[in-house]
């Protein structure tokens, strides 16, 4: 099928692609420049790969679970007053994506966005398909079917319109809400076609076209406000813990201080005497490693929140810590900078490294340390559950519609169709609400209670029981040759990994893991070699937004600053030098190679696209400016999520260790877009996000307990201390660029631009994070 | 039994005088708009006013508040169009928004202090307030924004 009805450009030939290419841009970047305020004057590098111009693309959706749902019955509906409501399937955090969509459904139907009503989808995956909204996929897997769907909805509008008028179907067109048969000049408006265009057969998705996008209003156009602004403004908006149910109960839980701890013995006898509280017990947890299951613990029952913190603050718990008492975060870090430094399982190979290595004129090598890092969103956990014998409905903010559902189902027994999870818009995911513990807390305890309950999660209990960002030291070892050019590369990677929250004894990255930044790494070596030892988990590990990408990234794009330290180069030159020739990047010895569940076919990793995000970033952010004494640049560039993100920091650092963020500049590659304006605003907030866990982020363990409770030993990023001026810059793709991700790629680069940037004013290079106080001298 | 006015309309609460005010805004009146985000007032997420000037809700007695009159996010202004509300929009503020009523809020509270504030009094105000998402930049655009008109 095709994507885009221009018979014009349907030739390849690589210059004509190219030309296409720099037409597109132009058109598009003129919007671009309207809406950010960029600066204009600058020229593309060709694109490296000349796809079939207009062909179609595929990507992994098919394989996620439950596949995609195309059909405008199930997501888009008509009032007769002409209000469109459409169906917003995935889990709002922040992303936009409630918005973007829909967005998509809009434009192809030709309906108008202030007619539009977006109304978000309970969990079903059979219904709607996948609804796991992680892995910065929404854009990516759901442009084209959201398009299907509306030119789906657009056909059957227009077949509707030309039988009441008696006309053929090619003679009438959908044009902003309205039908219109221009040689007659009718028009019909949506609302007035909506029941007749219901009674048409849904159309095959391959038989209808797809608009040209010169035609878009509102993809790829300027500022689209998200659809919950107002509401967010005048505090209507509903998260997870405003809702409210008519006898509700409102529960906190102290959990076993240790993963994998149990209850030894509790007395309430305090917490009872609190007044509102109302009933204490004992809830069920899930043995070690525990899945999403709940911890466990004891509950505290109240008529409300206030009442049952306080009471839970009274309550005297005996734990049994289990089998992880002795995690210990110093003595840990040391364990696995041992295992850097022995070799580990090989996962990539090229060359020979080893003999590289040994003739080498010349080894750098860096030891890099990434603590643990917690989620913190900024609504902590939080879930309504009511169940009513052999039924169940939840209300969560929750990133996997769909597998809350089967998860409650299962823990409670009920098949997955007497379940209902209710999405509510999520203050903040990170991932951390891909796992859906919290609901089902509430689920539980709604059935012991035979009432509805409200399970709130502290942000001491947020920060205490997370399942965390891993723990990792990276070891790079770089050989150069005489001239200075990099012939061998050795990076070991070792960290415990998301498995073993699945698979007790689980000590070797994933595939999954180790494409995101290890064996997919870009650089043009002759002698390349990976390796993941062994290490054991001892506390809960989760998805953290950019997952392993960011100690890989941080890791590899520090040791580019010390590769131009130590042979006297431009940081951004030997970058570049690195990333080498444009290319596709084969990787003949990486088994079961990790795409981030994309065809390679269609997300190859694209050095030319790599190459383009460095110069393009370098040019907008005036790449070696002069700066004031003390004040100094980083760059840094990675690919995640298939897309391409650039980023320059400059910093000073005054003679007390006062690091300032004056500026970041960020470029990112993302093939075809949406939303600009919320593609800008992501990228905004990685930058606080990364300059949040390069500064304080750390969750580390002593007896096996977190230390860290609050926002107060866990600090984050405040206003005072973000860049001083934040600039975005959106590399223009023409509509046959598969879209990419969007919401994670921004993190990876931002604290090793960071680090370059601050050594370039201090001449202090930071290989452990978080900075913490490493700047006062 | 205390009594204490929110939002222009009279209240009382005969239960724990040492509640949180944020919780009985939420729990026991069902105005949840001012949000919990840490409960120690390190984050600003459950700010209100509490006669014209801003107060972290979640370590906030509702005895403190006796007779006195707070206002929430919800009653700000009656269509939701206050000056920092309107820069909210127009600068396109939140990300997720979670913390976003309680930046509102004291935004609102500084402006009703320093109606001009510098762009540093502006960080320096607001940094009692965290916004995990990231909205910094905006949120201080958008405060200079409501103190210049909208
Ligand atoms: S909830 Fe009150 S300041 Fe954080
Ligand atoms: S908008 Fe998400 S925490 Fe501020």
């Amino acid at each position: 099928m095709t994507i885009i009805a221009n018979p014009d450009s349907a030739t390849s030939a690589s210059r004509r692609g190219f030309e296409r290419h720099l037409k597109v841009e132009n058109v598009s970047r003129r919007a671009i420049l309207q809406t950010l305020g960029l600066a204009g004057g600058f020229v593309l590098a060709a694109p490296l790969l000349s796809r079939p111009a207009f062909a179609a693309y595929e990507t992994g959706a098919g394989k996620m679970p439950h596949g995609t749902v195309v059909d405008p019955k199930i997501f888009v509906s008509i009032a007769p007053d002409g209000i469109v409501s459409i169906l917003a399937h995935r889990s709002e955090m922040g992303t936009g994506v409630r918005t973007s969509l829909p967005l998509i459904v809009a434009e192809e139907m030709e309906a108008d966005w202030t007619k539009v009503r977006v109304v978000q989808a309970p969990g079903d995956e059979v219904k709607f398909g996948n609804q796991d909204t992680d892995g910065s996929r929404s854009t990516r897997h759901y442009l084209l079917p959201m398009r299907q769907i509306g030119a789906m909805a657009r056909a059957m509008l227009e077949a509707a319109a030309a039988k009441r008028l008696g006309v053929p179907a090619n003679e009438v067109k959908a044009v902003n809400h309205e039908v219109v048969h221009s040689a007659s000049g009718k028009r019909l408006g949506f609302g007035e076609l909506a029941a007749d265009a219901a009674n048409q057969p849904v159309p095959a998705v391959d038989s209808v076209q797809l608009k040209s996008p010169k035609d878009f209003r509102y993809l790829g156009k300027g500022q689209v406000s998200v659809v919950d602004l107002h509401d967010i403004t005048v505090g209507k908006a509903r998260y997870g813990a405003d809702v409210r149910l008519p006898g509700m109960k409102y529960a906190v839980i102290a959990r076993p201080p240790v993963t994998g701890g149990k209850v030894k013995s509790f007395d309430s006898a305090e917490a009872l005497k609190v007044p509102g509280v109302e009933q204490v017990l004992e809830v069920k947890g899930w043995p070690w490693p525990s899945k999403f299951q709940p911890l466990g613990g004891v509950a505290v029952v109240a008529r409300n929140t206030g009442a049952a913190i306080k009471g839970r603050d009274a309550l005297k718990v005996e734990w049994d810590d289990g089998p992880n008492a002795a995690y210990d975060s110093v003595a840990y870090r040391a364990e696995l900078e041992a295992a850097a430094r022995q070799p580990g399982l090989v996962v990539r190979q090229e060359g020979d490294v080893e003999a590289a290595l040994k003739s080498a004129d010349k080894i750098v090598t860096g030891e890099y340390y990434l603590p643990h890092f917690a989620h913190a969103s900024m609504e902590p956990p939080v879930a309504v559950a009511d169940v009513k014998g052999d039924k169940a409905e939840i209300w969560a903010p929750v990133q996997s519609p769909g597998g809350t559902r089967e998860d409650v189902a299962k823990t409670l027994q009920l098949p997955p169709e007497n379940v209902t999870v209710n999405v509510t818009l999520l203050g903040g995911g990170f991932g951390r609400k891909s796992k859906c513990d919290f609901a089902l807390e509430a689920a539980l305890l709604s059935k012991t209670l035979g009432a509805p309950v409200k399970v709130q999660w502290t942000r001491d209990d947020d920060i205490q029981h997370d399942f965390l960002h891993t723990v990792s030291v990276e070891r790079i070892e770089a050989g150069l040759d005489k001239s200075g050019k990099v012939v061998a590369w050795r990076h070991r990677s070792v960290a415990p990994t998301i498995l073993s929250t699945f698979a007790a004894g689980a000590d070797h990255a994933a595939p999954f893991e180790l494409g995101m930044g290890l064996v997919d790494m870009p650089f043009e070596i002759a002698n390349i070699q990976c390796e993941n030892p062994a290490a054991k988990a001892m506390t809960r590990i989760g998805w953290f937004r950019s997952v392993s990408n960011i100690p890989r990234a941080f890791a590899v794009q520090s040791m580019v600053g010390e590769l131009a330290h130590a042979t006297g180069r431009d940081q951004k030159d030997m970058l570049l030098e690195l990333i080498g020739t444009p290319r596709v990047v084969k990787l003949a010895s990486v088994k079961d190679l990790w795409n981030y569940g994309e065809p390679y076919e269609s997300y190859p990793i694209d050095t030319g696209r790599l190459r383009r995000v460095v110069e393009f970033v370098a040019e907008k952010g005036n790449w070696g400016r002069s700066l004031p004494k003390g004040h100094g640049l980083g760059i840094a560039a990675h690919r995640s999520f298939v897309s391409y993100i650039a980023t320059i920091v400059e910093v000073s650092v005054d003679d007390k260790g006062k690091l300032l963020v004056h500026q970041v500049d960020s470029a990112i590659d993302c093939g075809v877009f949406v939303n600009p304006e919320r593609i800008q605003s992501q990228l905004e907030g990685a930058a606080i996000m990364g300059l949040s866990l390069a500064k304080y982020g750390e969750v580390s363990f002593k007896n096996g307990r977190v230390q860290q409770r609050n926002f107060d030993d866990h600090p984050v990023v405040r206003i005072d201390e973000a860049p001083l001026v934040t600039n975005v810059h959106i590399v223009p793709a023409d509509a046959d660029t598969p879209p990419s991700g969007v919401g994670e790629p921004g993190v990876p680069p931002f604290a090793p631009a960071l680090a370059n940037a601050i050594f370039a004013a201090t001449g202090k290079r930071l290989r452990a994070l978080p900075i913490g106080n490493q700047l006062a001298t | 039994m205390i009594k204490v006015k929110i939002n222009g309309q009279e209240q009382s609460w005969d239960g724990d005088p040492s509640l949180p005010l944020l919780w009985y805004l939420r729990d026991e009146l069902g105005l949840t708009g001012s949000k919990y985000g840490c409960g120690q007032a390190l984050c600003g997420a459950c700010t209100v006013m509490v006669d014209k000037e801003a107060a972290r809700a979640c370590i906030t007695a509702i005895s403190d508040v006796a007779g006195r009159e707070v206002t929430t996010i919800e009653g700000l202004h009656p269509t939701g169009d206050h000056p920092v509300q309107k820069a909210w929009r127009q600068v396109n503020v939140p990300q997720c928004g979670f913390c976003q009523a309680g930046q509102i809020m004291q935004a609102a509270a500084l402006l009703n202090q320093n109606p001009k504030p510098s762009h540093d009094q502006i960080r320096d105000a607001m940094s009692g307030n965290i916004c995990r998402c990231g909205c910094y930049q905006r949120i201080e655009n958008a405060v200079h924004l409501a103190s210049t008109g909208v």
